[in-house]
């Protein structure tokens, strides 16, 4: 049965759990799809995670091997298609533990940067997995920074193929998924020499393992990177390349060609190809970052309802943790982020969508905004999320530390996330260019995109909220934000023109506003987060109490950021210290409000037992009699080979001897 | 790999030092004395072939555990061989043995022995001590269940006297109660000490520890009515088999309770002890121990993050230019020099705190307790405030090696995983806040009735002055001068003043409102963790700069000083809203502190490989491949990676299994 504690919390809810779950979902129709989905996913035993905490590496591997070849079978058995509305709930049914996630990479370079011809040969070899595909991007010695990457590839006129080397330990290819041990083929980045000179950065298509027996090909040297804090069923690989030729054909060719004689023609207009690899950013937002704080969330705000430790009154039953102030402050502004980064990414979403319809018209002017935010967000989102699953985990204390909790291992992977896809610092310098550049269009009275209009309204207010109330009105907080974004973009533009006015060189002095940039950049996007996020708030349906529990989440989400930058908000006198402490007094406030709802609240997620796989987070709150069983299952209880061969020698007295 | 020379970049750093790194070592070892014999004893262990073995990466946790069985009963004998005694010495010895991590003895060699030492009967001692001490009994100390860790008093695993047979009865009476955690309870002890109410005629007389044989001496198999194994796999701690203790009804002979202080006579009789205000004695001392591995753990981070950040050239910061080492960026810098600067800081904080441990327990043998009180609530809030930030710290320095900062080789994973427990154990961290805020407020409290107090509270004194302006505490102005140490300090005093009082106030004003105290004092513990924070965040710029004066060589004074400036000032900046707020500091002068932060920067980077250096940490030690001294990380990176379980074999056994049938079925 379910634990009473936890039954209780349900009971009280103030809104209808279905109805978020569809609001979440996109419509009721997308919740049965999905449920459908993981149902068919988890009622198979191949797709089992139970054991998964206790094995080893090699072991992690075999099974998502066995996994993805399994997965074929089953989206054939149950009629799934790539193009159909199943196959988005596939990947979080399987927890991403499934091998081969980089053959859908290789296939969408393919199809993004080759030409007709190219896709036609490629594309149905991949689909039938008559090769399996990986994406040798990220070198030894350079990540994010693309242009310094090493590895050369060399037009042979006479042969009509490149030469592809890897010239020094640094320009190793290190980190591809896949390519350690499964992939027969992989997209590798290379500098392109023709007759001596270097062209730049292109893609070419280079076979690693040959296709019978998968012994690795003539010039290949291939391997596992070794242990890493997680994904250990992924081999992330090494690739070192030493005169490994490939016919010219095998050049990714649609912008750029290299002619028989050696002529290099570029074709087409590259921006396409730029605003995928911006999509890519955005497209991992739901799956890789915001599932699992939402999974962390679940597992803490459940398991500190079962948990009860000292007394709040005296004479009572020990309190549940999070009836403590101190426990809320921790989980609670961690739920209000997970729902105001899913309606950001909504946001996101749709406007990509947008995007995508206007750059296939041919018109790009959205480009440049769209990079900023998908850039500014993913530093944001992944940043955010990373340290909201770190304060579950901590806040579940003993316990959370014990793989069984489930919690380590969504750490450990989704603290990946603020480095794959562009290291976080880099890409909040981006957006930071982005908005100073919109900062001088705007003050020089030039239009600019409508993200960032409100740099253009620089006002010197003072924040007008009179009592605490005034602080739970969207319209006093928004602005309080923006005035923020206004602020520190605008002194770091002023501070930049001050410092190469004095004589300063301009990349010098970027270099020394960097810090400022930063913060700008996440003052940006915290702003727009919590503004999009009042905006969902209004036009949300006012039944079912969704909106006004939604509305409580939301201030959560904005006073929890005021509270956090006291400093920010303060400075300039925008606020007064008198409002700072009405501030702190909603805020709390606030918390014991939420309170009430935080298990619908995550109920409302809909995850299942087998996708937290937590002993701490099941639904019916069965926590201590489910680590108990669990824990006796592990292979460490099963066997003890150190007793034999070092306890026994020394329990039966090699030291009185002495 | 061995015969490379050093990476010129960090040849390069190292020439351009402004100061010797082996004085500042000495500093940090407590003279050159301590370091000499701290680099014998390291010798010692690494020169001994007895304690090589590959590297742990790379193994399974059962064959971690095994190593580490193994290591730790050489070391044991060694230990004993060379005649090491003295507790900061076996310290480092087992530091070097284990690189850093724990061991299945730890608790047999912290816990277990120390406890019979102090709480044991000198029959007792008789009985248990020299078999504990020859490893005939291994024994470990089970004091957290599943449903309670900090909470002591919550515990529910009882011990029923029966005077019929002279024997306690012990037992788990729900699945809450089993122990839980303990280290070395899982496969390699035999006996525990088992924190249990104590039930006698009827009634409960609390928590008490007693000495209980869990597994049969020669077989090693389970006595009847235990149950015990390993509660499975964690985030890191892989060599310590942590266990599960389950007693059903066991019975152990009374004299196995441990009676020093209180006792049970034949007929149950029970003997209330003398004081309990000596457990105290023990708790400052662990607590200073963490407070010294936050600094070590975070020193280590560090150092892999600096040398490696000066190795690694990345794009580019002027055009047509080389690419420029990723240490010279301003974010890159801003994220590591206050981590460094902070590192210092714990280090010099964990020495005041053993130092003054190692002065006042004289005075606690005597049975002069005055001072404990004080020590007692600082120590538990400076666990907390160091721990949380090294926590947070070497999670930022492993980010700021991007992609293989990720990867085992870089050795930040395992620091981080091996530390971030200490968070939780030995008193969970809010709660560790929240004590120490108890005592701040007990302070206010006799400050605002007339009464004088001593110590690191002391500044709450002013606040009876400051009554005569009904306004907060800090609002009289302070001239902070942000190139002065000492003027920081007062700043910091200020701030931890007000939110003290504003913090005693709100607990007021809930107390007006409600009846329940403890409700009340709930509804405001949000505040008074930020008053701790503060409280301890004063407390450590002040000692940091109490530091400055002893410094005596020019050179690594003039670096320290910057260290200190800096830890101020980014503290400043980061908490810029506590000094706004309490008018401490104005709009104008925050922009000024956070312009010397990012000048600090810039003073302090040159010295940065040197200041790591300092730590000395020898490569075996630190376990990174990013962090090697001669800096040739890519060729090692390499070299590690060969060695990786997945590469075994050339063709991995899932092709023939997995992959090719799919193959032929498509």
């Amino acid at each position: 049965g379910v634990n009473p504690d936890l039954a209780s919390e349900r009971q009280t809810a103030s809104f209808s759990v279905e109805k978020l779950t569809a609001l979440l979902d996109g419509g009721t129709e997308q919740t049965r799809i999905r449920r459908a989905v993981v149902e068919a996913i988890e009622s198979d035993p191949v797709f089992s995670r139970e054991n998964q905490y206790f094995q080893t590496q090699n072991e992690r591997y075999e099974a998502a091997v066995k996994k993805a070849v399994h997965l074929q079978k089953k989206m054939h058995e149950m009629g799934w298609t790539e193009n159909g509305p199943e196959y988005k709930y596939i990947y979080r049914a399987l927890s991403g533990d499934v091998a081969f996630l980089l053959h859908r990479v290789f296939m969408r370079s393919i199809s993004v940067l080759g030409s007709d011809k190219q896709i036609a040969k490629w594309i149905p070899l991949a689909t039938q997995h008559k090769l399996i595909g990986s994406y040798a991007q990220t070198e030894l010695g350079h990540g994010t920074y693309l242009q310094g990457l090493e590895t050369t590839a060399v037009f042979d006129t006479a042969t009509q193929e490149f030469i592809l080397n890897t010239p020094k330990i640094s320009a190793m290819k290190w980190w591809p998924g896949d390519m350690g041990r499964s992939a027969t083929h992989t997209v590798v980045f290379a500098q392109l020499y023709i007759h001596g000179k270097c062209y730049g950065i292109h893609p070419f298509i280079v076979q690693i393992r040959s296709l019978q027996d998968h012994s690795l090909c003539p010039g290949i040297t291939a391997g596992d990177i070794g242990p890493k804090m997680n994904f250990e069923h992924i081999d992330n690989g090494y690739l070192l390349l030493k005169n490994v030729r490939i016919p010219r054909e095998n050049m990714l060719s649609k912008f750029c060609e290299v002619r028989p004689d050696g002529t290099y023609v570029r074709q087409g207009s590259q921006k396409i190809n730029y605003f995928t690899m911006t999509t890519v950013r955005i497209s991992l937002i739901s799956d890789e970052v915001l599932t699992p704080l939402m999974k962390a969330c679940t597992i803490a705000i459940r398991y500190s309802v079962v948990r009860r430790q000292s007394k709040l009154k005296p004479g009572e039953q020990e309190a549940k943790i999070l009836d403590y102030q101190t426990q809320q402050e921790k989980l609670l502004p961690q739920l209000a982020t997970a729902y105001a980064f899913h309606f950001i990414n909504d946001y996101l979403q749709e406007l990509f969508n947008r995007g995508y319809r206007e750059i296939q018209r041919k018109n790009f002017d959205m480009l440049p905004e769209l990079h900023a935010l998908s850039s500014g967000f993913k530093a944001v989102i992944t940043q955010h999320c990373t340290a909201g699953v770190e304060i579950c985990l901590r806040a579940c204390g003993g316990h959370g530390y014990s793989l069984l909790s489930g919690l380590p291992s969504l750490y450990t992977k989704i603290l990946a996330s603020c480095i794959y896809e562009g290291e976080n610092t880099i890409l909040l310098l981006q957006t930071a260019r982005f908005l100073i550049k919109c900062f001088m269009a705007a003050s020089a009275g030039q239009p600019v995109p409508p993200s960032v209009t409100y740099l253009a309204a620089v006002k010197h207010g003072k924040c007008p909220a009179k009592n605490k109330l005034d602080f739970l009105r969207a319209d006093i907080y928004t602005e309080a934000y923006q005035h923020v974004a206004v602020r520190l973009t605008s002194s770091t533009a002023a501070k930049l023109q001050d410092l190469i006015q004095s004589g300063v060189k301009k990349h010098d002095a970027w270099n020394q506003c960097t810090v400022q940039l930063v913060q700008a950049a996440k003052a940006h996007c915290h702003y727009i987060a919590v503004k999009n996020f009042a905006e969902t708030v209004e036009k949300l349906e006012t039944k079912a109490g969704i909106q006004r529990i939604m509305k409580h989440l939301c201030d959560l989400f904005a006073l929890h950021g005021i509270f956090s930058n006291t400093g920010a908000f303060l400075h300039d006198g925008y606020t007064s210290a008198a409002q700072m402490d009405m501030v702190t007094a909603s805020y709390l406030d606030l918390l014991a409000v939420i309170r009430k709802d935080a298990v619908p609240l995550v109920d409302a997620f809909d995850f299942t037992d087998k996708s937290l796989n937590s002993a701490l987070g099941s639904s019916d709150g069965q926590v201590y009699q489910r680590l108990y069983e669990w824990a006796q299952k592990s292979p460490t209880n099963q066997m003890s080979p150190a007793y034999e061969r070092y306890l026994k020698p020394l329990l039966h007295n090699t030291l009185s001897k002495l | 790999a061995a015969a490379m020379s050093v990476n010129a970049d960090l040849r390069r750093e190292r020439a351009a030092a402004t100061f010797q790194p082996e004085l500042l070592t000495h500093i940090l070892d407590g003279g050159p004395e301590r370091t000499r014999r701290r680099k014998e004893i390291e010798a010692l262990v690494l020169n001994d072939p007895d304690f090589q073995h590959e590297d742990l990466n790379f193994l399974s946790r059962s064959q971690r555990y095994e190593q580490a069985i193994r290591k730790s009963s050489l070391m044991v004998m060694k230990l004993r061989e060379y005649g090491i005694a003295d507790p900061e010495e076996i310290y480092w010895f087992k530091s070097f043995v284990h690189r850093g991590r724990p061991e299945p003895l730890d608790l047999h060699l912290g816990m277990f022995l120390p406890t019979l030492l102090t709480q044991a009967t000198p029959e007792q001692q008789d009985r248990f001590f020299m078999p504990a001490w020859n490893l005939e009994i291994i024994g470990t100390y089970a004091q957290t269940e599943m449903g309670h860790g900090t909470h002591l008093r919550g515990l529910e695993t009882t011990a029923t006297y029966d005077p019929s047979t002279q024997e306690f009865i012990l037992n788990s009476p729900t699945v809450t109660s089993i122990k839980w955690w303990p280290g070395g309870l899982g496969k390699t002890s035999n006996h525990a000490i088992v924190l249990a109410q104590l039930y006698t005629q009827g009634q409960c007389k609390g928590l008490h520890a007693f000495i209980v044989p869990i597994r049969q001496l020669g077989t090693h198999e389970p006595l009847p009515g235990i149950t015990v194994g390993d509660i499975g796999p964690k985030f890191g701690y892989d060599e310590m088999d942590n266990g599960y203790l389950k007693m059903d009804n066991f019975r152990i002979p009374r004299e196995n309770m441990l009676m020093k202080y209180a006792q049970v006579e034949p007929d149950g009789t029970y003997v209330k002890p003398v004081s309990d205000k000596l457990t105290y004695g023990t708790m400052v001392f662990i607590r200073s121990l963490i407070v010294g591995d936050s600094a070590r753990s975070l020193s280590r981070a560090c150092t892999i993050a600096i040398r490696y950040s000066a190795v690694r050239h990345q794009s580019e910061l002027k055009p047509g230019e080389p690419e420029p080492q990723i240490l010279d960026y301003q974010t890159q810098q801003y994220k590591l020099f206050p981590l460094l600067a902070t590192a210092y800081a714990f280090h010099f904080v964990g020495a005041y705190i053993k130092d003054t441990y190692h002065r006042i327990s004289g005075d606690i043998s005597k049975g002069d307790l005055s001072e404990l009180p004080e020590l007692h609530a600082l120590t538990a809030g400076l666990k907390a405030f160091t721990s949380w930030t090294a926590n947070a710290g070497i999670e930022e320095c492993r980010m700021a090696c991007g992609g293989h900062g990720y990867s085992r080789c870089s050795g930040i994973p395992d620091i981080y995983v091996t530390f971030t427990p200490s968070c939780t154990y030995e008193g969970e961290n809010t709660v560790m806040m929240l004590q120490t805020a108890r005592f701040l407020m007990k302070s206010y409290t006799q400050v605002t009735s007339g009464q004088q107090v001593t110590g690191m509270v002391s500044y709450l004194n002013d606040l009876s002055r400051q009554r005569i302006q009904p306004q907060h505490v800090a609002a009289r102005t302070v001239t902070v001068r942000i190139n002065d140490p000492t003027s920081l300090v007062e700043a910091y005093k200020s701030r931890a003043a007000r939110l003290v009082e504003s913090a005693a106030k709100n607990l007021q004003a809930e107390l007006n409102h409600r009846k329940s105290k403890e409700d009340a004092w709930n509804r405001t513990s949000v505040d008074l963790v930020r008053a701790s924070e503060a409280h301890c965040h004063y407390v450590i710029v002040k000692l940091f700069t109490a530091k400055l004066a002893e410094v005596s060589d020019a050179a690594v004074h003039a670096v320290l000083t910057n260290l200190c400036l800096l830890y101020a000032l980014f503290g400043i900046s980061r908490n810029a809203g506590d000094f706004l707020q309490a008018g401490i500091l104005t709009s104008a002068q925050i922009t000024q502190v956070n312009q010397h932060v990012k000048e600090l920067l810039a003073v302090i980077r040159p010295n940065a490989v040197a200041l790591v250096d300092s730590f000395d940490f020898h490569d075996v030690h630190l376990g990174s491949v990013l962090g090697r001294y001669d800096g040739n990380v890519y060729e090692n990176m390499f070299e590690w990676a060969k060695k990786s379980p997945l590469n075994k074999t050339q063709v991995h056994e899932s092709f023939h299994k997995h992959l090719k049938p799919m193959q032929a079925k498509l």
